[in-house]
């Protein structure tokens, strides 16, 4: 063959194996979605498809299978979430600016001690804080999930901010100066409208990962009224004893309500995570 | 601290002043943040780690008799040594399929976006509890893998309830989030100019020396920068382990990560002196990982300026 011709085969064949590479990855997803909707001995006699045995029993019975219905706990995800996401965007862009753009003594200390705390384990923290938050009487509210967020503790976003403002052009905020503005007017005008990419991101990757957080809600909400999503099929688990065969399909129907959310948001924002992603890393 | 960092050191301008008030107003959440959430407990958790504290009685000191006891523990050996199998296996293996499926993405693939999306999303919900429970239905006793297995003839059993694969499916699934440092190396290939690789190509050079004698070199930082954020998160892995095991480490101890087996003592038997000393023994750890990575990262990363 010479290589002309042997070009357009070798891409093709790079298309199928990509194609079987993402199949089988996807494979068990998709294969959850669908059990989901199928009755228990459909999923194990291993049958294949079909539409007549679609049927959304399974949700229903998922739906009310806890102490609560489904919608609580996912209520409390929602609540949760929206107030970590609202403290990052918040705190993490005003503590941004100062680093990336005002001048005061030290700003290169701390800025080097908030790039030590990205890489801190979070777990010689929990102690300590689980004993503050029950002298201060917050354990099983949504309050030690959202505080610390409202206090910049998620460095890495700071530090994403810092990035994008930075690469804000100074005469912006230099012409703004000189026509009087403070520092509280150059960052409400000028820099946050120009950081609204990075803002996005940091919305983005917050509501996946408190979305998503198992290991805080565990230790701060030990009450089942309190339980996130993530909690609560936890406790399905342990309802099911172990996940035994016969309530698969349920589990599985609330598995996909609970990753519902982040497909939808991967759908609309993906643009953003591949940006945010690609600049400074993450998860 | 208290240096300025500017060049002339006259005494601060009413300007200058009134921007550092607002720097320091703009800082004040973060400060607030790194004393009381950050700085103060972790402080509390050293001073902790040298006394028995069950949480209701209060802390008693013992010295170093917490340390004492993690070199005694058997259990703790047990997590020790899991912890790093984990990390060992999973992260150069997740960081090898990143680089090789960026590659292959790489120079305008058609369909390149939707590649893209289908190997990123695994890595954004690996880390939530219905993939942990996913998990545990496909490589149960009647699950997805033995179902595939039978189809060429294979009978399997049960890959979580035997401890000598039980580790082997939690490192899939780390591999299986392998879109977010695709996803960097992506970016970086995307920086490496064209003409190298003409270059190399004139030379009479095939695709696996310019991949060598190219790129790898040229990604270098990038992978180091994968490395150790992989690391640092592999570390403190825990939901996947937890839910997987049903929160005990289960079978025999063999998915007893460290921070499993922090979480049990210090939340499940509330020995918090303990999980305190534990916990230290972990930063310990990471922070030596990540130094001993920064010293070698000398003799295999290549920076070009």
């Amino acid at each position: 063959m010479t290589r002309i011709s042997r070009h357009p085969v070798r891409r093709g064949l790079k298309h199928v194996v990509l194609i079987a590479a993402a199949l089988v990855m996807l494979y068990p997803v998709i294969w959850m979605l669908v059990s989901s909707l199928r009755p228990d001995e459909a999923i194990f006699r291993g049958e294949f498809f079909s539409l007549s045995d679609l049927s959304f029993d399974n949700y229903r019975d998922g739906w009310n299978a806890l102490r609560h219905p489904f919608g609580h706990y996912v209520i409390n995800s929602v609540i949760i979430t929206g107030g970590a996401i609202i403290g990052n965007l918040v705190s993490c862009s005003m503590v941004a600016y100062a680093f990336a753009r005002l001048k005061f003594r030290g700003n290169k200390v701390f800025f080097a001690i908030m790039l030590m705390t990205i890489m801190l384990p979070v777990h010689v923290l929990l102690v300590p804080q689980y004993v503050l938050f029950s002298a201060l009487d917050w354990i099983n509210t949504p309050l030690p999930l959202i505080v610390p967020k409202l206090l910049a503790t998620d460095a890495f976003f700071v530090f994403l901010m810092v990035q994008f403002i930075r690469g804000i052009p100074r005469e912006l905020d230099e012409a703004a100066t000189i026509d009087g503005a403070g520092p509280l007017r150059v960052f409400v005008k000028i820099i946050l409208p120009l950081t609204v990419p990075a803002l996005a991101t940091t919305a983005i990757f917050t509501f996946i990962w408190t979305w998503n957080d198992f290991l805080g809600p565990l230790i701060f909400l030990t009450d089942s009224d309190a339980y996130t999503v993530q909690l609560a099929l936890r406790s399905f688990i342990d309802a099911s004893g172990g996940g035994g065969g016969s309530s698969w399909g349920s589990l599985f129907a609330m598995s996909t309500v609970s990753l519902l959310p982040i497909f939808l948001v991967f759908l609309v924002g993906q643009r953003y995570l591949v940006r945010g992603i690609a600049t400074t890393g993450g998860r | 601290m208290g240096r300025r960092p500017t060049r002339d050191r006259r005494p601060l301008s009413a300007r200058d002043k009134k921007e550092e008030r607002a720097g320091f107003a703009f800082l004040s959440p973060w400060l607030v943040g790194l004393f009381v959430i950050t700085i103060g407990p972790m402080a509390a958790s050293l001073y902790l780690s040298f006394t028995d504290y069950s949480f209701l009685d209060s802390p008693e000191w013992i010295g170093l008799e917490n340390y004492q006891r993690l070199f005694s523990d058997t259990r703790f050996h047990q997590a020790i040594g899991v912890t790093f199998r984990y990390v060992i296996v999973s992260v150069p293996l997740q960081l090898v399929v990143a680089l090789l499926v960026a590659i292959v993405l790489d120079r305008g693939i058609r369909g390149l976006a939707l590649y893209r999306s289908a190997f990123y999303l695994p890595s954004l919900i690996g880390g939530s509890v219905a993939i942990a429970i996913l998990w545990r239905q496909i490589f149960g006793a009647d699950g997805l893998v033995n179902w595939a297995l039978a189809l060429i003839g294979i009978e399997g059993r049960s890959w979580i309830a035997n401890p000598d694969t039980a580790l082997g499916t939690l490192i899939v699934l780390n591999v299986w989030t392998f879109g977010a440092p695709m996803i960097i190396f992506l970016a970086g290939l995307r920086q490496i100019p064209a003409m190298y690789y003409e270059a190399a190509g004139v030379d009479g050079a095939g695709v696996l020396r310019r991949f060598w004698n190219v790129t790898v070199p040229i990604l270098t930082p990038i992978i180091f920068f994968n490395l150790i954020l992989q690391l640092i998160g592999a570390f403190q892995a825990f939901t996947q382990a937890f839910i997987i095991s049903g929160g005990s480490g289960a079978p025999s101890d063999s998915t007893l990560f460290y921070t499993l087996y922090l979480y049990m003592e210090g939340f499940g038997n509330f020995s918090m002196g303990y999980a305190s000393a534990m916990a230290w023994v972990l930063v310990v750890i990471i922070g030596a990982f990540t130094l001993i990575n920064f010293i070698a990262s000398k003799y295999w990363v290549f920076y070009d300026d």
